[in-house]
């Protein structure tokens, strides 16, 4: 039985690796389509949350703590949870069932942009809040204007944001409730790396499966070191 | 200041707006038309929806969106409006959707056999026995601790059926549910087949989803007690009604629905299976029904899946008289 056990795992590992560098195409299409999908949902978390972080890390108003609580406790939101949430909403009979985007990529790029954008706003605002406020006032003496100033502190905090975007995408691609409850996992359409992972090992699609888990692992690991490089040639 | 934050703003929505067309102008250019089906989940876990989905799409400019869930579900996502059409096979709960209002144009396309499977050394005895004096010998093991059963538990087609033949076995299924051999993994087919061989368990299964799994290697739990009519299992496609959803692409799915009983859709039903496994995973139905080919069946069919004498009685039908030729 154990035999038996590894044979499985070690022929599972040496045909995924053969359908990763045969360049299959279904491996390859659902590798891609999870890093557009995750790619531009850590895009549009950034349009959304860039502003709100700047003006949570630089303006103090009344609120600021409560709304900054906020997002530090999304940070933890359950992604079936939330996929749940986007279900009712996206479906047919729910409020914006008329944008038909369930099922839909559309649909899965903006979920997953909701999901991640508490870690883009708390990430960045605290990188914001970590930079030395003097050069704000000094930016501002030197003739800037509030904005100017604004982007003098977000230059500086740049390996904060650079961390935001890696763990935005990070996020992103690796979960699951979201992009099932939402994408539904239809094959050539909203079948992403995670649910085909999930889904495709009951069908006794083993190695795919196994291709596929390397493949995000690699996704991951990658960005993340090549990132920290941006970051230490910065420093 | 105020001019400032007005032109972040506008930035901003037209950041979003842009991408978001983009992307949906990208990913939909080289799109057609949509059929969104929710299906049963042992017709898709088989590969047969994939077979039928490659020779659709090159006859038609549709393609086709399966989401493989169970009967319940995929009842609830057609109320929703969120299917354009849904595969399903639980006859009470499919007379409950027409009555509803939301569900039309039924029609029964395939059917093939429940089956019990359990471990090769069979320690209930149940083997060639019928389904219910099987079920009983299985609780009797079951409670002196020699026997295990795996429940589907997600509201699937055949959970429902499970739930019927335990009422018709003599049993309350939600008494036996809290019992310690009794398991409910709330899953699909093909993962409630791998969850039973795990535990060597007994379970209901549909014999295509079982055969497609035995197969491929995956279990090797044995057919105990099959073929019989109480173990029937019948496949119908209803469409979702415009009237209550307008959004829903009604023709797309009514296109599909004639594919799947033309002879070309009921050939690849037949066929699919016979080279991989020696045998059909599902039979098809529409001209036995017509022709009366096979007369037990047929009539075990009527008994089983038929209301009122009718697979789609009229006052649930919708347009296409030519479905009920």
């Amino acid at each position: 039985m154990t035999t038996a056990l590894g044979n499985e795992i070690v022929d599972g590992l040496l045909k995924a690796l053969q359908l990763i560098f045969s360049g299959n195409p279904t491996v390859v299409e659902i590798s891609l389509r999870s890093i557009l999908i995750s790619g531009l949902a850590t895009i549009l978390a950034f349009m959304w949350g860039l502003p709100v972080a700047t003006i949570l890390g630089l303006r103090k108003f009344r609120g600021r703590f409560l709304l900054k609580g906020f997002f530090n406790a999304m940070l933890g939101i359950p992604t079936v949870a939330l996929g749940l949430i986007l279900y009712l909403f996206f479906s047919n009979t729910g409020p914006i069932g008329f944008l038909r985007l369930l099922y839909d990529p559309v649909g899965m790029i903006i979920g997953e942009a909701i999901l991640v954008t508490p870690i883009t706003v708390s990430f960045t605002t605290n990188a914001i809040e970590s930079v030395d406020p003097e050069i704000k006032d000094l930016a501002k003496t030197l003739g800037a204007s509030e904005t100017e100033a604004s982007i003098a502190v977000l230059k500086e905090s740049i390996n904060g944001v650079v961390l935001a975007v890696t763990a935005s995408f990070n996020r992103a691609i690796a979960e699951l409730g979201v992009a099932l409850m939402v994408g539904g996992n239809i094959a050539g359409l909203t079948s992403v790396l995670t649910t085909v992972i999930a889904l495709e090992t009951n069908k006794g699609n083993i190695e795919l499966s196994i291709a596929l888990a390397i493949i995000l692992f690699l996704i991951v690991f990658a960005l993340t070191i090549s990132m920290n490089m941006i970051q230490r040639r910065r420093t | 200041m105020r001019r400032t934050f007005f032109i972040w703003m506008s930035l901003l929505v037209l950041a979003v707006i842009v991408s978001v067309a983009g992307t949906k102008y990208y990913l939909r250019a080289s799109m057609r038309e949509r059929v969104i089906i929710s299906t049963t989940s042992s017709l898709y876990d088989t590969g047969l929806l994939n077979a039928i989905e490659t020779r659709f799409e090159a006859e038609h400019l549709i393609d086709l969106n399966f989401i493989s869930v169970g009967t319940g579900i995929a009842i609830q996502h057609a109320q929703r409006g969120d299917a354009d059409i849904i595969l399903v096979h639980s006859p009470t709960d499919e007379l409950r959707f027409l009555t509803g209002g939301t569900g039309v144009n039924r029609k029964i396309f395939a059917y093939n056999f429940f089956t019990i499977v359990g471990p090769e050394t069979d320690p209930a005895q149940i083997r060639n026995s019928t389904p219910f004096q099987a079920l009983s010998k299985i609780v009797e093991s079951g409670r002196n601790g020699t026997a295990k059963w795996v429940s589907r538990g997600d509201n699937s087609g055949t959970h429902a059926k499970e739930k019927s033949l335990w009422t018709d076995a003599g049993f309350d299924w939600k008494i036996l549910a809290k019992e310690s051999w009794y398991i409910n993994v709330g899953s699909a087919m093909g993962e409630t087949l791998k969850k039973g061989d795990y535990f060597s368990a007994y379970t209901l299964a549909d014999l295509g989803t079982y055969l497609k799994y035995y197969n491929d290697g995956l279990i090797s739990l044995k057919v105990l007690v099959e073929q019989q009519k109480d173990l029937l299992n019948v496949y119908s496609a209803i469409a979702v009604n415009q009237t209550l959803h307008p959004r829903v692409n009604f023709d797309g799915a009514i296109t599909l629905m004639k594919f799947l009983i033309s002879n070309e859709g009921q050939q690849i039903i037949e066929q699919y299976g016979k080279d991989e496994y020696g045998q059909s995973l599902f039979y098809p139905a529409v001209q036995l029904l017509k022709e009366n080919s096979d007369p037990t069946i047929a009539q075990w069919i009527r008994d089983y899946a038929f209301f009122n004498g009718s697979e789609c009685p009229p006052e649930y039908r919708k347009g296409y008289p030519e479905l009920y030729n």
